[in-house]
């Protein structure tokens, strides 16, 4: 993974002292709330309902296990000794005092970490595919132009405050694990004619407007990648929306000025800049992909690591169902990616505890070389395990918690913190997330159902991903109560859609059993290999309605 | 788009930052108010002047014998091209900060730099906080008319809050990429 130098440990020193500095003056009053609000903001602060949230950065997920093991420590010392894994991957603090986080950040600087940029109006984390290097599927690693986008996102004098929040995803693999038709700029890479490049999507995005990226650039050449972003984010910079928060994601400009336009905005600003200082020279390149080289993999025979593990399967069936669900496909023989489940029933998914936290850099040492990476669904992966340890790997995780088998499930929910923290949700999600839980709890049942995402949020804001669960919930505030939308046919796949609307919303009472309606058509109406998706996208949402809402 | 409402205007300080010193403003700047319009060569007083970018557009052929102290400011929606290549003979363009989270003047003071080759003054005006002062100097811009209540002596250590980069901008051509040795 990537290693600071000198100069990274510099940047992120004096960022730690010139907040430290931010947060006296602020608590001297000599900075009112309105001057100290984005300037915490740009340091992964909230407010939040109960107490202040802090917002770590994980440049695309990955950590190692020195920087697990500072976290549990800080979630130890400075909060309540748990954490939360989010949806762009990073980490939250849900209860460190104010006054504390100077210090919780240079902790962080200690081990190469920061909460620069993870909220407000600049360009945040860069997010991307959990199996990056590891995937049968890859064209070519994403990690490397991620830190590359890193690097040049960071304390961008010129973006800093932008019209309003700015995210960006890099896919590296044919299929998209990286969600990146609903950022605000999404890159895929390609290959043509044996050289690297990258398809540039722009303007997708969920929360109250939820789009779908457009395609702005077919092909651009691998050394014009962050020239590139550079004038996509002037000319939003420039044109975007500053009159109305809720129009002024780049996904409304876009809109306005139709992607054809924006396209040839953005080709006009590239054109004058794309042969300046910020080409990529081939040496940076290497270098920024020096730091992803493959570990030093042992060499197994496939057939035969593949039939042992066969054997141990047969064996132990509860063994077999977590190797079906949990583990991913290796490019290299004898190896899987695993997924450590933060989703057992009853804990919000994505909620890990300090003696877990280590757990986890326990397991990444002791199987995975050292490392793990937080993935978009609020699980970890370990990418590099040897297919003769999964047995013991997988007899750890027991242990820990980590090994519920739900991987990809109905129960492998994403759902946002709520109304239980989160002082703009509507409604709480995690009740609701846990009911769903406690009713489908039949293994059997979940497996027979087989691939389906559902995704709670608490508010349309959307940080649950409601738009993009094959099946969407979305708490509505009615008259001061609590209610719950249900959407069908929502993907962030690289087939992106968005989800439709049932009907009017339900109680949350009701919801387990709207759930049990809707998956009963499916496993009536299915052929055979239709995933839920499959079915939905062939009888459309009108067989759902009928029947969830018919008069009893 | 819809047009935007006309919003506050910038305050000109009687003292304000230049050179990386605190120094005494020389330029009276001239609001953009609906009296405008009625501005001509002639009524403009001696002395330096910063004119709202309309007026200056308006009346530039008419003071082309004053030019050395005629500036420019330019709104948050006032983009740097308007001026283009003009801004080579100018003096001083102020960028107007109308709130500190409007961030477009970054942009603006970026492109007259690199792009249309303007070496005057570069003024920030308007509501920026100290903590962008970094960012504004990176971005080419020399001279801050600051608002807020901090003193102009607590302000300046914040021009240098960060003694390095990751990007290429005004302060420094090259991109980290480019400054790193970056063989092992």
């Amino acid at each position: 993974m990537y290693r600071y130098d000198e100069r990274d440990r510099t940047i992120i020193g004096e960022r730690v002292a010139q907040f430290r500095g931010q947060t006296e003056r602020y608590l001297a009053g000599e900075l009112n709330e309105e001057q100290f609000l984005p300037l915490r903001l740009q340091n992964g602060l909230y407010i939040q309902r109960l107490a202040p949230m802090l917002r770590i950065a994980v440049p695309y997920g990955l950590l190692n296990s020195d920087q697990l093991r500072r976290l549990a420590r800080i979630s130890r010392d400075y909060d309540k000794g748990y954490a939360h894994f989010t949806t762009r991957q990073n980490l939250q603090f849900n209860w460190p005092r104010l006054e504390d986080v100077p210090e919780i950040l240079a902790e962080l600087a200690e081990v190469e970490m920061h909460a620069v940029q993870t909220s407000g109006n600049c360009i945040r984390n860069t997010t991307s595919d959990p199996y990056a290097g590891v995937a049968r599927d890859e064209i070519a690693d994403p990690r490397p132009y991620c830190e590359l986008i890193r690097q040049w996102s960071t304390f961008h004098p010129e973006f800093a405050f932008l019209p309003r929040k700015f995210k960006i995803a890099v896919n590296g693999a044919k299929a998209d694990r990286a969600a990146i038709r609903v950022h605000d700029i999404g890159v895929q890479i390609i290959e043509r004619d044996g050289e690297i490049g990258f398809q540039v999507y722009v303007g997708g995005g969920q929360g109250r407007t939820p789009v779908i990226a457009e395609l702005i650039r077919d092909f651009l050449p691998e050394q014009d990648l962050l020239s590139y972003l550079e004038a996509i984010v002037r000319v939003y910079n420039q044109l975007g929306r500053r009159d109305n928060k809720y129009k002024a994601r780049i996904k409304i400009l876009v809109k306005a000025l139709g992607p054809e336009e924006f396209g040839r905005r953005v080709e006009r600003e590239w054109e004058q800049i794309r042969d300046g200082a910020d080409r990529l020279t081939p040496e940076a390149l290497d270098w920024a992909r020096a730091f992803f080289d493959a570990p030093d993999y042992a060499r197994f025979d496939a057939a035969a690591t593949e039939s042992d593990l066969q054997a141990q399967a047969d064996g132990d069936k509860a063994f077999a169902r977590w190797l079906e669900r949990n583990t991913f496909p290796h490019r290299v023989p004898g190896y899987r990616a695993v997924r450590l489940s933060t989703k057992p029933t009853g804990v919000p998914p994505g909620d890990v505890t300090d003696s877990q936290l280590e757990a986890i850099a326990d397991l990444a040492d002791r199987f995975s070389f050292g490392e793990a990476r937080v993935t978009h669904d609020q699980n970890v992966v370990l990418a590099d395990v040897q297919q003769d340890e999964l047995q013991a790997l997988w007899q750890a995780a027991r242990k820990h918690g980590f090994a519920t088998p739900n991987i990809g499930t109905l129960t492998d929910m994403i759902c946002c913190p709520g109304g239980d923290f989160c002082s703009l949700a509507n409604a709480k999600s995690i009740p609701v997330a846990e009911a769903i839980q406690r009713r489908f709890d039949d293994m059997d049942y979940l497996y027979d159902l087989g691939d389906l995402n559902l995704n709670i949020s608490g508010c349309m804001n959307a940080c649950g991903h409601h738009h993009v669960g094959h099946i969407g919930i979305l708490g509505v505030d009615k008259k001061g109560e609590e209610f719950y939308q249900v959407q069908l046919g929502g993907s962030s796949s690289e087939n992106a859609s968005l989800g439709k609307v049932l009907g009017p919303s339900f109680s949350r009472a009701e919801v387990p059993d709207v759930i049990g309606t809707i998956l009963n058509i499916y496993v009536e109406q299915r052929r055979p290999d239709e995933l839920f998706l499959d079915t939905y996208q062939r009888i459309g949402l009108q067989p759902f309605k009928e029947r969830v809402y018919a008069k009893a | 788009m819809p047009k935007p409402k006309a919003g506050p205007q910038p305050q000109n300080p009687a003292q304000l930052i230049r050179g990386g010193a605190v120094a005494s403003n020389e330029w009276r700047l001239l609001p953009a108010s609906d009296e405008a319009p009625e501005i001509t060569a002639d009524t403009l007083a001696p002395g330096k002047v910063i004119l709202p970018f309309p007026v200056w557009q308006r009346l530039r052929e008419d003071l082309s014998d004053r030019s050395g102290e005629i500036g420019v400011w330019l709104d948050s929606n006032e983009t740097a091209d308007l001026l283009g290549e003009a801004a080579r003979e100018l003096p001083l363009v102020a960028v107007h900060f109308p709130a500190f989270a409007d961030g477009r003047g970054f942009t603006t003071g970026r492109l007259l730099r690199e792009r249309f080759g303007f070496t005057g003054e570069l003024r920030a005006v308007g509501a920026f906080i100290r903590d962008q002062l970094t960012y504004l100097r990176r971005c080419g811009f020399d001279a801050y008319a600051y608002e807020g209540e901090e003193s102009l002596e607590d302000l300046l250590p914040s021009l240098h809050d960060f003694s390095d980069s990751y990007q290429a901008a005004v302060d420094e051509s090259r991109p980290i990429f480019r400054r790193r040795p970056l063989a092992g």
